[in-house]
């Protein structure tokens, strides 16, 4: 059966959680947390509480961009002073490795920053267009409960907002 | 007169909607002196690229430069501006760590001014160059001329770290800056819409964009700790690790650590007060939140003050002649004047902010912050000419230098600059983070509904 979805406006965090922890207590069928997404100024951790504890990936990307800066910063660097082999060093190491580790820690650093920069972008779904069911209130003082519903529950959960005192429901428009 | 409300960081009753309006207004329309101000920063700037333009085609003598003085203002400048970006790691990174939610209202601001000031510093190291149009050699490439950077030497590791930071910087502020580019979004029209739709990426707000938005923020600011603190360590490898007397200190990368976080907060306390005026930002950038910026300076003053003494004390036990001869010739030759200057802006002009009544008198605050940071300058002035002026051998002594009006004019000219780039930015991008003051607002009003809660059940 198709989907559509709608989103209701609250006023407090409080009544948009109570709206959330409701309809998954009502168990509408085919409905499940995955089908809610909460759109808010702040964040609210607290919205784990009804829809479970999501995943957050980004310090993967920082692992292995801090891990792939550092080993390419000291190999590019030794490889380069390995070309001086035909000069003379005066006894000295031809890669010297207390001062390498300088520039291996700043690239290390670097790397680890601008991946994490990606796992944010990939993470959070970004750039992307902005969804038809916004409203300007959502970045000011008002919160979004953004519902993924098949049409024939698409009423008991209108109902069920409006119990919650949802200030306005917006649907989205069939193409 | 110190009832409670009054102690409160913020009015914990503020609408959201009227920080997004405040704030937004600060966009659109500040008082005059903002502009007035702005003007000043150009002239400033004019004559600084005056100044620049005279050099280029005379040569490094007008500024003059000479062996022994190789470095002059513009290094010294250039130390100062560096240090100055560390305020806002301390802010951002190191109090949000800390979760000292105070910092808020003001951290924004103290970001741009990281970002500015590496940008400000950046432009001393081709302005100190004699053959600035051949900058490009210094890039490592491979190339027909033989030139190939030398990995040891602190200046290479300078030039790698202030670029990981700049970087990091410009990430940071704007990573933390996209969910108040979406309420500009939301909120303005014309050439200001399309420019915040394209800056804040399609955010919506959603508990997927929060939740990965938080994590990449904290990591970032995991990073830009030790990353702040290795910038000012290998700045000041970039003397400690020559053989010059006067440099070869140990106790130089935490001395230039503790006077950059010095300066960094003095600068902020500085533009804490011209922004709260101009900007009419009386309501968010609270007494409250000055006084703790200023204890927090203190705090600072007093390690810097220490580690100077540290400093003095081990060159003057040190057996090292050549270092001490240096100490004496700061205290009773030609720069004594400025070296007494920098001793007391430093270490003695900080004890004002010991006293509460002065903590929340602005005007003092104001004079205060501009003394202190003219003291870090003169720091870094007492560092670089000296040493060269009396080095090891007499015949190289040259008492009587004076930087000519070129490197006057250039130094000034970059406080114009970074004015001018300042105040385009607090125009353009939100200077008070608008959610993170509603966090600060929600939080705060949800611990005292539960101490009020908690209180009520008890009784």
């Amino acid at each position: 059966m198709s989907k559509r979805r709608i989103m209701g406006l609250f006023n407090d965090f409080e009544e948009a959680h109570s709206a959330i922890a409701e309809l998954l207590d009502a168990n509408i069928k085919g409905f499940t947390r995955d089908d809610i997404t909460l759109k808010s100024p702040i964040e609210h951790p607290e919205v784990e509480q009804v829809l479970g504890e999501r995943p957050v990936k980004v310090q993967r990307f920082t692992f292995f961009g801090a891990l792939f800066g550092g080993i390419t910063a000291f190999t590019l660097i030794a490889s380069a002073q390995a070309t001086f082999l035909m000069q003379s060093k005066g006894g000295k190491p031809i890669v010297p490795i207390p001062p390498d580790l300088v520039l291996t820690y700043e690239m290390f650093i670097l790397g680890g920053v601008l991946m994490t920069v990606l796992g944010f972008l990939i993470g959070a779904g970004l750039p992307s267009r902005r969804s038809s069911l916004y409203n300007v209130k959502v970045s000011e003082d008002q919160i979004g409960v953004l519902l993924n519903l098949e049409e024939r529950n698409m009423q008991a959960a209108k109902d069920l907002l409006r119990k919650h005192n949802v200030l306005e429901i917006m649907e989205e428009v069939r193409k | 007169m110190n009832n409670s409300a009054e102690e409160k960081d913020i009015r914990e009753d503020i609408a959201w909607a009227q920080i997004n309006k405040d704030v937004m207004k600060s966009l659109e329309s500040p008082r005059p002196i903002y502009w007035v101000m702005f003007a000043g920063a150009l002239a400033m700037l004019l004559v600084g690229v005056g100044c620049e333009i005279y050099q280029y085609q005379v040569g490094l003598g007008v500024a003059n430069f000479s062996n022994p003085h190789v470095w002059g203002l513009y290094i010294a400048t250039f130390i100062f501006w560096i240090g100055m970006s560390h305020s806002g790691t301390l802010l951002s990174a190191i109090l949000h760590l800390m979760h000292a939610d105070w910092r808020k209202p003001i951290y924004r601001f103290a970001e741009a001014m990281t970002t500015f000031s590496l940008m400000t510093a950046g432009l001393f190291v081709a302005v100190h160059l004699g053959r600035v149009w051949n900058i490009y050699w210094a890039i490592p490439y491979p190339n027909d001329r033989g030139i190939w950077p030398n990995f040891q030497s602190p200046l290479l590791w300078d030039a790698m770290a202030i670029f990981t930071y700049l970087t990091s910087s410009i990430i940071f502020l704007y990573i933390g800056s996209i969910p108040d580019l979406a309420i500009c979004r939301d909120n303005t029209t014309g050439w200001r819409k399309k420019l915040y739709t394209m800056l804040s990426l399609g955010w919506m707000g959603t508990d997927r964009q929060w939740r990965n938005f938080r994590k990449t923020y904290l990591l970032i600011a995991c990073f830009l700790i030790p990353l702040a603190v290795s910038v000012h360590s290998i700045v000041a490898s970039d003397f400690a690790m020559s053989q010059q007397p006067g440099w070869h200190i140990t106790s130089f990368p935490p001395y230039f650590v503790a006077g950059a976080l010095y300066s960094g907060c003095a600068a902020i306390i500085t533009l804490f007060i011209i922004l709260r005026y101009t900007f009419r930002f009386e309501e968010y950038m609270t007494l409250p939140i000055l006084d703790k910026t200023a204890r927090l300076t203190f705090a600072i003053a007093m390690v810097w003050t220490y580690l100077n003494l540290i400093e003095y004390a081990s060159v003057w036990y040190g057996h090292d002649m050549y270092s001490k001869e240096i100490l004496i010739q700061k205290a009773t030759g030609p720069y004594a004047p400025f070296w007494w200057a920098m001793n007391f802006c430093g270490s003695v002009v900080p004890f004002l902010l010991a006293f509460k009544s002065l903590r929340r008198h602005i005007p003092t605050m104001m004079v205060a912050s501009l003394l202190l940071n003219l003291g870090m300058w003169l720091e870094r002035w007492m560092i670089v000419a000296p040493t060269y002026s009396h080095g090891y051998y007499p015949y190289t002594w040259d008492h009587d230098q004076w930087p000519s009006f070129v490197q006057w004019g250039i130094v000034f000219g970059s406080f114009g600059w970074f004015g001018l780039l300042f105040m385009g930015f607090c125009k353009i991008i939100p200077s008070v983070s608008m959610y993170e003051v509603k966090e600060m607002v929600y939080h705060r009003t949800l611990e005292r509904r539960k101490e009020t809660e908690w209180k009520g059940e008890k009784a």
